[in-house]
C-alpha cells in the first residue's frame, strides 16, 4: 500500500469504533475519579458508568443511522482496513451488550455496599469488558476476535473474584481463570492452525482460502484439527458441554450481579464470535462441523437439564438451566442443511439471546435482592416463602421463571418457537422432539423454584427492602420480559434485520 | 554447507583458549595470599546477615506481578521505533495514545500504594 | 533452512506437554506454567507460519498473545495470592468448596 500511514484510516475507521473508544474513556475515567472520592460518595461511580453506557449507545445510534440512511442495500462497514466489521449484526449484539451491562450496573449498586467492597473498579471492570465484548462482535480479523475476547475474560476474572475475603469467590475465579485461559490456549492453537492453512488473519480471507482447500482436499487432517481446536475454544466460551465445568462454579461463587452479567452479556459475546467463526471463516467446513454440533448439542441439553434437577443453590440451579438453553440455541446452527444454515435458525439465536438477556437477568435480580449483610440468600431455603415476604418480588420471579421455561405469552416462548420452527422447516424432526421434550423436562427444576415461593413457610419473615435501582432493573426486566412476550413483533424484526432485511437468502451474502 | 563453520570453529578455539591462558599466566606470577573476608560479597561494605539464597517475602509480589505487566509493553514501542520516521506524526500520536492509557494505569497503582516500599 | 513441519512438530509437541501438565499437575502455579507452555507453542506456530507465508500478520498476533499472557499472568498470580491467603494451599484438589 502506497502513501503515508495516516491515508490508511479514514474518520469513518474512527467513528465505527466510537462505542468502543467512549467506554474506554469513561472506564479510564472511573479509575481516576474513584481515588479522589471519599468512601461516602462512591455512589458516583456507578453514575459514570451509566453515563459512559448512554455515550455508547449513542455512538451506535449513530451508526445505526448511518445504516437507516444508506438505503436497505448496504449491509456491513468494515473499518480498520478490514479487521473490524460494525454490520448490523454486529450493531444488535453492540445493543445487547449495553443493556446488560446496564442493569447489571443498576443491581450491583446497592449489592456492593452490602458486601462492603464498593469499589469503582468493579463498574471500570464491567465497562472494560463490555469493551471487549465489542471487539469479539465486531472483529473480521482474528487478531481483533481474539484481543476482545481475552479483555472480555480478564476482566471477568477479576469480576468473579471481586469479593476478595470471600473463599467462594476466591476459588470461583481461580477456577474461571485456570479453564478460561486454558480454553483460551486452545483456541489461539486452533486460529494458528488456520492462519496456517490459509495464510491470512481476515475472516472472510480465511473463509475464500479454505473453501478452496477443502476442495481439493475434504478430509485434510490438519484442517479437522484446526476446526476442532478452534470449536473447543469457542464452546468452552459459551459454555457447552463436555466443556462446561467451569460455569456452575464460576456462577456460584462470582458476586450475584456478575453471575447475571456472565450468564447474558459475556455468553452473547461468545455466541457473537461463535456465530462469526462460523458462519464465515469455518463457513466452508460446515458439513463436517454440524454433526459436532449436534453432539454437543444434545449432550448439553442432557447433562445440564439432569443436573439442574438436584440443585440446592439457586445460583448453580441457573447456571445448569443456562447450559441447558445453550443447548437449545446451538440447535439453530444445526438447522438447515448440510451446506446451508437456516435463516430462521440463526434469527432464532438473536431472537433467544434478547429475550434470555431480560429474563435471566431479572431472575439474578432477584436473587441479588435477598442478599443481606448476615444472609448470603442464595440457597432454594432462601427464597421459601418469598410470598409473604415480597409478594412483588416473588410474582416477578415467578414471570421469569415461566418465561425460562418457555411458557407462552411470556418472552422465553418465542426464543425456543424460532428454534424449533427452523428445525422443522428443514426436516430435523427427532431434534427438534427431543429439545421439546427437554424444554418440559426443564418446567420441573424451575417449577421447584416456584413451589418453594409459594407453598413452603419462610424461613426467614424480614420483608425484603428492595434499593430505587434494583427497584428500576426489576422493573425493566420485568415489562421487558412481559411485553417481548405480548408484542414480539418489533423485537422479532430487529433480529430480521440484523441478519438482513427480510431476505433470508442474504444470510450467507451478510457473512461473506 | 561444512566448511562455512570452520571461521566460527576457529573463533570457538580462540575464545577457549584466551581465559585458560590468562588464568594459568596469573597463576604462575601473582603473590598468593588467601583470606577469608576477600571471599565476601562486597568485601569493603555492609557485612551480609544472612544466606543470599535465602527466600524472598511474598510482598514483594506486587512489584514482581507490576513488573511483568509493564515490562511486556516494550513490545509495541519497539516497531514503532524501528519504523519511527516513516510512520510518522500519525505514529507519535498513537503511541501517545497508548502511553496515556498505560500512565492513567500507573498512576492508578500509584495512588493505590502499590508502589511504596513496605 | 530448516523445514516448516520441524516447527510445527516442536509446537505440537509444546503444546501437547502444555495440555498434559494443565491436566496431571495439581499445584497451581505449576498448572498456570503450562498454560503458558500452551501459549508459546502457538506463538511458534504462528511465527513459523508468518515466515512461510511472507505475511506478517502471524507475527503480530505473537505481539498480542505475549501481552495477553502477561496479562493473564499478572491476574493470575494476584487471584492466587488471594487464594493463598484465604486457605493456606496451593493443591487444586484442596480447592473446593465449590462442589456438584
Amino acid at each position: 500500500m502506497p502513501g503515508a500511514i495516516s491515508q490508511w484510516f479514514s474518520a469513518g475507521d474512527y467513528l465505527l469504533a466510537l462505542p468502543m473508544i467512549l467506554l474506554s474513556i469513561f472506564a479510564l475515567g472511573i479509575l481516576l475519579i474513584d481515588l479522589m472520592l471519599p468512601p461516602e460518595w462512591k455512589s458516583i461511580n456507578a453514575w459514570t458508568a451509566g453515563i459512559g453506557l448512554a455515550f455508547s449507545t449513542a455512538a451506535v445510534i449513530r451508526i445505526h443511522l448511518a445504516y437507516a440512511r444508506a438505503g436497505q442495500g448496504v449491509l456491513s462497514y468494515t473499518g480498520f482496513m478490514g479487521s473490524m466489521m460494525v454490520d448490523r449484526f454486529a450493531i444488535y449484539f453492540f445493543y445487547l451488550f449495553l443493556v446488560g451491562a446496564g442493569i447489571a450496573i443498576l443491581m450491583s449498586a446497592h449489592y456492593l455496599e452490602i458486601e462492603r467492597e464498593n469499589h469503582g473498579e468493579f463498574y471500570a471492570l464491567i465497562l472494560f469488558s463490555v469493551v471487549g465484548m465489542m471487539c469479539m462482535a465486531a472483529g473480521f480479523d482474528i487478531v481483533l476476535i481474539f484481543i476482545g475476547l481475552e479483555l472480555m475474560a480478564i476482566s471477568t476474572y477479576v469480576l468473579v473474584g471481586f469479593l476478595r475475603s470471600d473463599r467462594r469467590s476466591n476459588e470461583a475465579a481461580l477456577k474461571y481463570l485456570l479453564l478460561g485461559a486454558f480454553s483460551s490456549g486452545i483456541f489461539a492453537y486452533g486460529l494458528s492452525l488456520l492462519y496456517g492453512l490459509t495464510g491470512s488473519t481476515n475472516l472472510q480471507l480465511i473463509g475464500e482460502h479454505l473453501a478452496t482447500h477443502m476442495r481439493e482436499n475434504p478430509h485434510d487432517p490438519i484442517a479437522i484439527l484446526a476446526l476442532v481446536t478452534t470449536s473447543t475454544g469457542l464452546f468452552f466460551k459459551i459454555a457447552a458441554i463436555p466443556f462446561h465445568q467451569w460455569a456452575p462454579d464460576a456462577y456460584e461463587g462470582a458476586p450475584t450481579s456478575i453471575t447475571g452479567f456472565m450468564s447474558v452479556a459475556v455468553k452473547a459475546a461468545g455466541w457473537a464470535m461463535l456465530l462469526r467463526i462460523f458462519l464465515s471463516g469455518l463457513y466452508p467446513m460446515r458439513p463436517i462441523y454440524v454433526p459436532l454440533l449436534v453432539f454437543v448439542a444434545i449432550a448439553t441439553m442432557t447433562g445440564a437439564n439432569l443436573a439442574a434437577l438436584t440443585q440446592n443453590n439457586l445460583k448453580r440451579l441457573l447456571a445448569y438451566s443456562s447450559i441447558a438453553h445453550v443447548g437449545y440455541m446451538l440447535l439453530g446452527l444445526i438447522a438447515g442443511s448440510s451446506t446451508t444454515p437456516s435463516a430462521t435458525g440463526i434469527q432464532g439465536i438473536l431472537v433467544y439471546l434478547l429475550v434470555y438477556t431480560f429474563m435471566n437477568l431479572g431472575a439474578f435480580a432477584v436473587i441479588t435482592s435477598l442478599r443481606r449483610r448476615d444472609v448470603i440468600g442464595d440457597e432454594i431455603d432462601d427464597i421459601a416463602g418469598l410470598i409473604t415476604r415480597a409478594p412483588a418480588e416473588a410474582v416477578l420471579m415467578l414471570i421469569f421463571l415461566l418465561s425460562l421455561a418457555g411458557i407462552p405469552p411470556l418472552a422465553g416462548f418465542y426464543g425456543k418457537y424460532f428454534i424449533f420452527l427452523s428445525l422443522i422447516e428443514t426436516g430435523h424432526y427427532q431434534l427438534a422432539a427431543v429439545a421439546v421434550l427437554y424444554a418440559v423436562f426443564g418446567l420441573y427444576y424451575y417449577m421447584r423454584i416456584a413451589n418453594a415461593m409459594f407453598m413452603r413457610k419462610a424461613v426467614d419473615t424480614r420483608p425484603v427492602t428492595l434499593s430505587p435501582a434494583m427497584a428500576t432493573a426489576l422493573a425493566i426486566t420485568g415489562i421487558a420480559t412481559v411485553g417481548i412476550g405480548i408484542f414480539p413483533d418489533l423485537f422479532i424484526r430487529a433480529a430480521g434485520w440484523s441478519l438482513s432485511i427480510a431476505q433470508p437468502l442474504q444470510l450467507t451474502s451478510l457473512f461473506h | 554447507m561444512p566448511q562455512n563453520y570452520v571461521p566460527i570453529f576457529l573463533f570457538m578455539g580462540v575464545a577457549f583458549a584466551i581465559p585458560a591462558v590468562t588464568l594459568v599466566l596469573f597463576k604462575l606470577v601473582r603473590p598468593e595470599n588467601p583470606h577469608k573476608t576477600k571471599l565476601m560479597p562486597y568485601e569493603c561494605g555492609i557485612t551480609p546477615l544472612d544466606d543470599a539464597r535465602g527466600r524472598y517475602t511474598v510482598r514483594f509480589y506486587i512489584v514482581a506481578i507490576l513488573f511483568v505487566v509493564f515490562d511486556v509493553e516494550t513490545i509495541f514501542l519497539l516497531p514503532w521505533a524501528v519504523r519511527f520516521r516513516w510512520l510518522g506524526k500519525f505514529g507519535l500520536l498513537e503511541m501517545g495514545i497508548f502511553l496515556g492509557i498505560l500512565i492513567v494505569g500507573y498512576i492508578w497503582i500509584w495512588k493505590k500504594g502499590a508502589l511504596e516500599w513496605v | 533452512m530448516v523445514p516448516l513441519h520441524y516447527y510445527l512438530l516442536l509446537s505440537a509437541i509444546l503444546f501437547a506437554c502444555g495440555v498434559t501438565g494443565f491436566l496431571i499437575k495439581r499445584n497451581i502455579i505449576t498448572i498456570f506454567m503450562s498454560i503458558e507452555l500452551m501459549l508459546n507453542a502457538v506463538n511458534l506456530s504462528f511465527v513459523a507460519f508468518a515466515a512461510r507465508w511472507h505475511v506478517l500478520s502471524g507475527q503480530v498476533f505473537v505481539f498480542f498473545v505475549m501481552v495477553v499472557a502477561a496479562a493473564e499472568t499478572a491476574v493470575g498470580l494476584a487471584i492466587i495470592i488471594a487464594v493463598y491467603r484465604t486457605r493456606e494451599t496451593l493443591n487444586v484438589d484442596q480447592v473446593n468448596l465449590l462442589k456438584l
